[in-house]
């Protein structure tokens, strides 16, 4: 039985969100659906009374575009690279925390620390350590004003300066330092999360492992790790849903250019090539964003799938 | 008993060898974790350091070919001017304006519709709730794009320009309603046992009495953490503001501080730069100190990745 | 092996480092566990032992005293190089494994000389397994069995290292009424078929009394008595061990020796020779009642309970401890239930005299 005071209470206390929801999320999925349809689609255009055909020629010209391609093969090999670095390394330092007792709560703050960070200000920071100021041709070799901390640890240890950043920067120094970026970013999260589930796995499992003599190591793999693949499943899905996403942390170290000077567009994502065509090409953009959609979505099952079979109990 | 030697095997082993190879072993392990969280921290750590003390060196200092660990003269000068270089008063003011402004009314939207959710009865919740949360699905990204044309519309309307590109509102409005909140505060309300409510009508306790008195203080923690992530979130955002605000007096710190230091790459005036970043970067600090215990716990309690 | 305890001790440092708080686990504890026995711990909570039978598995380390297996100290050595197997009350069993997994997983971790073939494992788990009755659950995982069911794995996968030591804690505090006995039963034969020199640790009498060939009864952290179950209960050392063991438990009265005589309230219900005068405890076990028309004891009769081979007697006296007498009578004899008053001669070696202070044992000649 349902109260028709009720009722009409329910709807007014929903009646902000509903319609918030209708103009700002319904409406754009609607909306997206219909220009990615509309061929050529642009505002531009459309303001102007211009009228478009329908059809998927947006989603053709997309696919085919190389820009497109780039940001695609970028976005793809980021995730690849750091949601299973993080993951690991993150299972790492989680699993020594939760084995130490003095200075635990002291490190665990430490390792939190990025979280509360600004992507886009800390990687002008990360800019700054990879970058090369006033270089130069000298007597056959070259030299530089300053050569940045992370070269000057690299020369201290005997290795050979890199061009991370600079212009004519090599592509893989550059998705080397976006890589090492983005996992020191990703790491809190995965940690806070990791070590959540590792203190609240029974303890009776490590005393009866430790009655029967097991090895550290197999206590990981064997006891640790499948008791915790539920914890390992959610934080790679949401490392690959954020992964596909990537593009602020870009931003911050390379600037809106999106790659080094010489070279823009080089580094950019999905995401940033949907902004780039906001404004002028927005069926292109539509059409990107529901591939991008279909990407995730396409990941997110096949991660649920395998940690179906994988995720213990 | 049918092999009884084989069964015998714990009983023949030598102790005490296997005693004190253990000991070492487990010595061995203690210092090879505390070395290897030490050296992560350390790693963690050091873009932190790198950017407090390149802020207070001097450019020739900072350009020197051997780098200084520690600056040779303090320049606490680089502060003040960075802080004018950027502008960075005035996009403090925007950002906390809309930070406050946005968390206050989305709470209040958060908190009516997830009691209507989890305490009131009508037709089509489950419905309703379900289609809420497949929305959760869809990558933001998605919608900024026809947000992007309603609010350039919004701009032409009288009645609605105060949403229009270029103003406080339409970094506001947009993000009001977050399905995710809604979804953790609703849990948390289910957990508040019905009777409560019954009894509470039966005393003649209305409907937003007994919300602000009952529901709203047991909730509290889920309520810190949604105030505190939103807050996080006006000074992290960065896109949208970037797309709809582009005029100075309305923009927000993330993006007057990446405008004001577009290069970052090349001959670039670092110590001016990470001071900037700095400042930036301190009240999240701040709060996070004094707020450590609710953020990390919040952060756990509702899984979201920043 | 034999397991020897030589005064054991276990102090927690007081959590508030201000305040001295140190808790005394188990104090100065000394026993000889014999050869291929099955013992039981048993105490009310808290009064340390589950802490003995961690610091004998070795997951817990002992503040004084040593632990020798047979010969070997074993007090320093860690416990996966002890050799117990250890039960725990719930369990532990990895629930991501199925019951031949977590069988075999002990087995997996034996290193160099002991390491085993993967045929020998297979074998030895299933001997394991047929020992406790399990061998048809073995594709099974432990969230899909009974508790009873998974109480045998945890006791399969503790015996299938064949370990010097079986340690059992609370075996049976997990399972149901009927499922507690079968089990208990069942533990009983595991031990004698396997002669491993076993401990549990329970805080229920009777499960002790039944199965244990030697109890240790603890308080505080100090052994109370130690000794064959029946010896225990007819002869306690102290009031608390006359109290804690036996159910019904023991009516205990406010009582004074007299001139050899023994008097509760106004009446001299008992001969007690060489007793001197004194205040005293008295214990009497509720068998130890004998309805008697010209008995020396008069309570007030309140209700009578029939439960088949015996009747159970509630009655009142004002020098009682307990709000209720209650005594455990031969059904044959005839009770007439209108009566206002009953009247009880004693069994001698049903009562024991108890120092009002000490509450420690008052022997008394039984003429």
């Amino acid at each position: 039985m349902v109260d028709s005071k009720q009722q009409w209470k329910a709807w007014l206390y929903l009646s902000p969100a509903i319609v918030l929801l209708l103009v700002f999320t319904v409406w754009p999925i609607i909306n997206t659906v219909r220009i990615s349809l509309l061929e050529g689609y642009n505002s531009m255009g459309a303001s102007g009374g211009d009228v478009f055909n329908f059809g998927f020629q947006n989603f053709v010209d997309v696919v085919q575009y190389q820009r497109f391609l780039t940001c695609l093969q970028n976005t793809v090999l980021l995730c690849v690279l750091t949601v299973p670095l993080s993951t690991i390394l993150a299972l790492l330092i989680a699993v020594a925390l939760n084995s130490i007792r003095p200075l635990q709560r002291t490190l665990q703050t430490i390792f939190f620390l990025p979280y509360v960070t600004n992507s886009i200000a800390i990687g002008m920071v990360f800019a700054a350590m990879f970058n090369i100021i006033g270089l130069r041709p000298a007597a056959g070799t070259m030299m530089a004003d300053t050569w940045g901390i992370i070269n000057n640890v690299i020369t201290f240890f005997g290795g050979q300066p890199v061009n991370w950043i600079n212009q004519g920067s090599d592509y893989w120094a550059n998705m080397a330092v976006m890589v090492i970026y983005i996992v020191w970013n990703a790491l809190p999260f995965k940690i806070l999360i990791l070590l959540g589930g590792l203190q609240s796995i029974n303890k009776q499992y490590y005393d009866a492992a430790r009655v029967d003599g097991t090895p550290r190591r197999r206590v990981l793999t064997k006891i640790t790790v499948p008791l915790l693949s539920p914890m390992l499943a959610y934080v790679v899905i949401t490392g690959f849903m954020g992964g596909f996403k990537e593009y602020s942390s870009i931003v911050g170290i390379f600037g809106e250019k999106m790659g080094p000077a010489g070279a823009h567009g080089s580094l950019n994502t999905m995401v940033g090539y949907i902004y780039d065509n906001i404004g002028n090409q927005e069926g292109r953009a539509s059409a990107a964003a529901l591939i991008l959609f279909g990407i995730i979505l396409v990941v997110t099952m096949i991660n649920l799938q395998v940690s179906k079979k994988r995720v213990h109990y | 008993m049918a092999n009884n030697d084989n069964m015998n095997v714990m009983r023949d082993r030598d102790l005490r060898k296997v005693t004190s190879s253990a000991r070492v072993g487990g010595v061995f392990a203690k210092i090879g974790t505390y070395t290897f969280l030490i050296i992560m921290a350390l790693i963690v750590l050091f873009p932190f350091y790198w950017m407090i003390i390149s802020s207070l060196k001097s450019l020739d200092e900072y350009r020197m070919n051997v780098p200084t660990f520690f600056p040779q003269k303090i320049m606490w000068y680089n502060y003040v001017e960075a802080f004018n270089t950027a502008n960075l008063g005035r996009l403090f003011m925007n950002t906390v304006f809309v930070g406050v402004v946005s968390t206050v009314l989305s709470l209040i939207i958060t908190v009516l519709s997830a009691f209507a959710f989890a305490r009131l009865e009508f037709k089509g919740r489950e419905l309703m709730f379900g289609a809420l949360l497949a929305t959760m699905m869809i990558p933001g990204e998605l919608f900024t794009i026809t947000n992007y044309a309603t609010v350039s519309e919004f701009t032409k309307i009288p009645a609605l320009s105060w949403m229009g590109t270029n103003t406080f509102g339409v970094l506001i409005v947009p993000f009001l309603v977050s399905v995710f909140y809604i979804y953790l505060l609703r849990q948390n309300f289910l957990q508040i046992p019905n009777e409560l409510y019954l009894a509470a009508k039966v005393d003649g306790c209305g409907d937003l009495k007994y919300l602000w008195k009952v529901m709203i203080p047991l909730a509290k923690p889920t309520l810190i953490s949604i105030t505190i992530l939103k807050m996080m979130g006006a000074w992290n955002s960065y896109i949208w503001p970037r797309l709809v605000a582009n005029d100075e007096a309305y923009q927000l710190i993330t993006n007057g501080l990446r405008n004001a230091f577009t290069a970052t790459t090349g001959d670039v005036n670092y110590p001016l730069q990470m001071a900037a970043v700095a400042i930036v970067s301190a009240p999240l600090f701040m709060v996070f100190i004094f707020l450590r215990k609710y953020i990390m716990a919040g952060v756990s309690r509702s899984g979201i990745k920043g | 092996m034999k397991v020897v305890l030589q005064n054991l001790t276990k102090v927690f440092p007081s959590r508030n480092k201000k305040v001295n708080e140190e808790v005394v686990a188990v104090n100065d504890f000394t026993f000889t566990i014999p050869d291929g026995k099955l013992i039981g711990l048993l105490g009310p909570s808290g009064c340390g032992k589950s802490t003995t039978l961690y610091m004998i598995s070795g997951l817990q380390k002992p503040t004084g005293g040593q632990i020798f297996f047979g010969d070997d100290d074993v007090t320093d050595l860690p416990t996966e190089n002890r050799g117990v197997g250890l039960v725990f009350q719930n369990y532990a069993l990895y629930p991501h494994m199925t019951v031949k997994q977590n069988i075999l997983f002990p087995l997996q971790n034996l290193k160099g000389a002991d390491k085993m073939s993967k045929d020998e494992m297979l074998e030895r788990a299933y001997y394991a397994a047929r020992l406790v009755q399990i061998e048809d659950l073995m594709d099974r995982k432990p969230g899909e069995m009974s508790g009873g069911q998974q109480q045998r794995v945890a006791i399969a996968r503790a015996l299938v290292k064949m370990p010097r030591v079986l340690l059992l804690d609370e075996p049976l505090s997990n399972l149901d009424a009927r499922l507690r006995l079968q089990t208990r039963e069942e533990i009983r034969r595991i031990q004698r078929e396997t002669g491993i020199t076993t401990i549990f640790v329970t805080h229920d009498q009777e499960e002790a009394m039944s199965i244990s060939d030697m109890i240790v009864v603890m308080k505080l952290g100090v052994v109370q008595q130690i000794g064959a179950p029946q010896e225990v209960y007819d002869n306690p050392l102290n009031l608390f061990v006359a109290k804690f063991l036996g159910t019904p438990p023991i009516n205990v009265f406010d009582g004074k020796v007299a001139g050899g005589k023994l008097y509760i309230g106004e009446e001299a219900v008992l001969d007690v020779a060489g007793v001197e005068d004194q205040e005293v405890f008295v214990g009497i076990r509720p068998e130890g009642f004998v309805l008697d028309d010209n008995g020396p004891m008069s309570c007030k009769l309140s209700s009578v309970e029939v439960m088949g081979r015996d009747v159970s007697i509630v009655s009142e006296n004002a020098a009682s401890a307990n709000p209720v007498v209650r005594s455990i009578i031969n059904a044959d004899n005839k009770i007439d239930y209108s009566r206002e008053n009953v009247q009880f001669s004693l069994k001698p070696h049903k009562v024991f005299l108890f120092n009002k202070e000490t509450e420690e044992r008052i022997y008394f000649e039984v003429k």
